[in-house]
């Protein structure tokens, strides 16, 4: 328990003082991972918190980030005080809609229906005029609070969404302690039980959807901020796809392994599509990516957070501690 | 609409959905047997088109000693696949497999693209079903669309032959009841390794082939597999999974709803078959048959 809170509250330090000594690069990709890791942490609380894996996240994530740039009026920066409620909104509003539907399903029922919804939002930005089509469209001026708060800097942002990030992380970790979050773990591992124990646990899914859409609506709302552009990519189910890889590879049913899925997932491309480590071959990063995926999932079972542990149990005549049920 | 493109339209949706069927028949088996989501699978339609098109001036001989070659190689792939890779899955969660496929998929294009290139490919119909044939006044249809479907109806026909009257195919069957009889299957006497192996194998051969019949039509390019994997999905969770008699019908319906979409109402083409599956899935949670 204190190793694991040590380990996020260093990360969380350490992503405060990066700027320090970053530059413009380093400031872009760590603003992108961690918008990303809002995103991974709000699937988290469906996949690994409730049990329900959902292959359309990234129409909650497309829908917050075209409200950002569908609702800023032209040519002047929108007061984020009521843009960033009113896309976060947006994208529990489908959630809430999609949710009521597609919990009526079950198991891999559940994992299509959720992409059916999502390529539903896909086409519609793609295939109509309402969203630029399939240019998309700019964003004409990053939104702002008063004088106070200009998203405009790279600074600005990176702090801004560091503390985007810090919030969502806190909120889900007192969320999966409440009652609330023990009866979705309790839907996780028994929904059966929970119902026969005078649980209706419709409600409880539907709110958990809800919270996480919205949760991805956020990290939509910072990543049009962060690019100042939409495109009909953002909702592709390459996309869903790349956020449940990326919390699968961290590890499911900790919070800190979708932070860690997200720096892991994006290092890895960066890592790999570097021209100046591999040359022309970079061209070809895909495989490096891959190959590192497969390996990973031969040799670490339980996520690179079970990374640790398994080092250990390599380790001869020394038990292997820890619990399995954390959910740090 | 007159009665000749109707017609046109309808062999199409037919061609088309037959094709998905060959896909999706190989996934619902995999995942109704073995337990294991194949995201890959679509990757092994994508190797059959670019065996199709890379394969035929090392072999010569021809389209149709490409096709006998590229079957034959593509039983070895999916029986290594199968003993490197998929054999450690049965046991792993089903996200765990999920990863290991995507994984699978990156490698296989990468591989793609460093053995023949990102460029796209038209492959030709062999010279003797590269003719029309007339339909009404004005109409004519390739005869080679007319191949395919011959070639899918006829392996369809052979399934289920070797499903009903078969001892592999009465094992298919013990299999398929859910992976949970796995201990079951077993203590019958059957050889529950080697009968995935075949059943894997089989799986990918039949991707293979449904790839290498359709590059003639649809010409070979980066990225045709994760298209055809999402579609098969949708194919195999209508059909409900594991259901060969299910998938048929579903690809039959997505061919029609899909081609018929993209003539009659070309705005929302790319919707339609997800709003069907929506709408199916919300009336019947399991699909249309249920596994068996």
């Amino acid at each position: 328990m204190k190793g694991r809170l040590a380990f996020v509250a260093a990360a969380f330090v350490l992503l405060a003082l990066y700027p320090l000594v970053a530059g413009k690069f380093g400031i872009d990709l760590a603003t992108k991972i961690m918008i990303y890791a809002v995103f991974a942490l709000s699937l988290e609380l469906l996949v690994g918190g409730t049990g329900l894996v959902c292959f359309g996240h990234a129409a909650f994530f497309g829908i917050g980030a075209y409200a950002t740039v569908l609702l800023s009026p032209a040519g002047a920066p929108a007061s984020l005080a009521w843009l960033l409620p009113a896309c976060v909104g947006a994208a529990a509003l489908y959630a809430l809609a999609v949710g009521a539907l597609s919990l009526r399903t079950k198991g891999v029922y559940f994992i299509m229906v959720t992409l059916a919804f999502a390529q539903m939002a896909y086409y519609v930005v793609h295939d109509t005029p309402l969203g630029g089509g399939t240019d998309g469209i700019y964003l004409d001026a990053r939104p702002a609070l008063g004088s106070l708060l200009e998203l405009d800097g790279a600074h600005t942002l990176y702090f801004f969404t560091l503390g985007a990030l810090a919030l969502v992380f806190g909120l889900l970790a007192l969320l999966v302690r409440s009652r609330f979050g023990r009866a979705l773990a309790g839907i996780r591992v028994n929904e059966q039980r929970m119902r026969a124990a005078g649980f209706s646990t419709y409600p409880y899914k539907l709110a958990a959807f809800t919270i996480s859409g919205a949760l991805a609506g956020l990290a939509g709302f910072l990543f049009a901020v962060k690019d100042g552009f939409v495109n009909p990519e953002l909702l592709s189910w390459h996309l869903s796809g790349a956020v449940l890889i990326m919390i699968i590879l961290g590890g499911i049913g900790h919070l800190r392994g979708a932070l860690i899925g997200a720096f892991a997932f994006v290092l890895l491309q960066e890592f790999f599509k570097s021209e100046a480590l591999f040359g022309d071959f970079a061209r070809h990063w895909h495989l490096g990516l891959g190959l590192t995926i497969i390996l990973s999932v031969a040799l670490l079972p339980r996520g690179l957070v079970g990374l640790p542990q398994a080092l250990q149990a390599r380790r001869p005549r020394r038990p292997v501690t820890g619990s399995a049920e954390d959910a740090t | 609409m007159d009665l000749a493109t109707f017609l046109i339209q309808c062999l199409n949706s037919l061609q088309y959905g037959l094709l998905l069927f060959l896909v999706a028949s190989g996934l619902t088996l995999i995942f109704g047997i073995m337990g294991v989501i194949n995201l890959a699978h679509g990757s092994f339609y994508m190797i059959g088109a670019y065996m199709a098109y890379a394969l035929a001036p090392v072999v010569g001989g021809g389209f149709f000693v490409t096709l006998a070659v590229g079957l034959v190689l593509s039983v070895i792939l999916g029986y290594l696949l199968e003993w490197a890779f998929y054999s450690y899955l049965y046991e792993r969660e089903h996200l765990q497999q999920v990863l290991m496929t995507y994984g699978l998929i990156l490698v296989f294009e990468e591989l793609r693209s460093l053995i023949v290139g990102d460029d796209v490919h038209g492959v030709k119909a062999p010279e003797i079903l590269a003719g029309t044939i007339p339909l009404g006044e004005l109409m004519t249809y390739p005869v080679y669309r007319l191949f395919i479907s011959g070639v899918c109806l006829a392996l369809a026909l052979g399934m289920y032959l070797v499903f009903t009257r078969t001892r592999l195919g009465m094992a298919i069957r013990a299999g398929s009841t859910g992976v949970a009889q796995r201990e079951m299957v077993q203590s019958l006497g059957i050889d529950i390794k080697l009968l995935y192996r075949v059943v894997f194998a089989a799986g990918v051969a039949i991707a293979v082939l449904a790839g290498m019949v359709a590059a003639p039509v649809s010409s070979v390019y980066p990225g045709m597999g994760q298209s055809v994997l999402i579609v098969c999905f949708v194919v195999v969770v209508i059909g409900g999974i594991g259901s060969i008699r299910g998938a048929l019908l579903a690809a039959l319906l997505i061919g029609f709803v899909d081609t018929f979409g993209k003539v009659l109402l070309p705005q929302a083409a790319g919707v339609l078959v997800y709003v069907l599956m929506a709408l199916i899935l919300l009336w019947k949670p399991d699909g249309l048959f249920k596994a068996g």
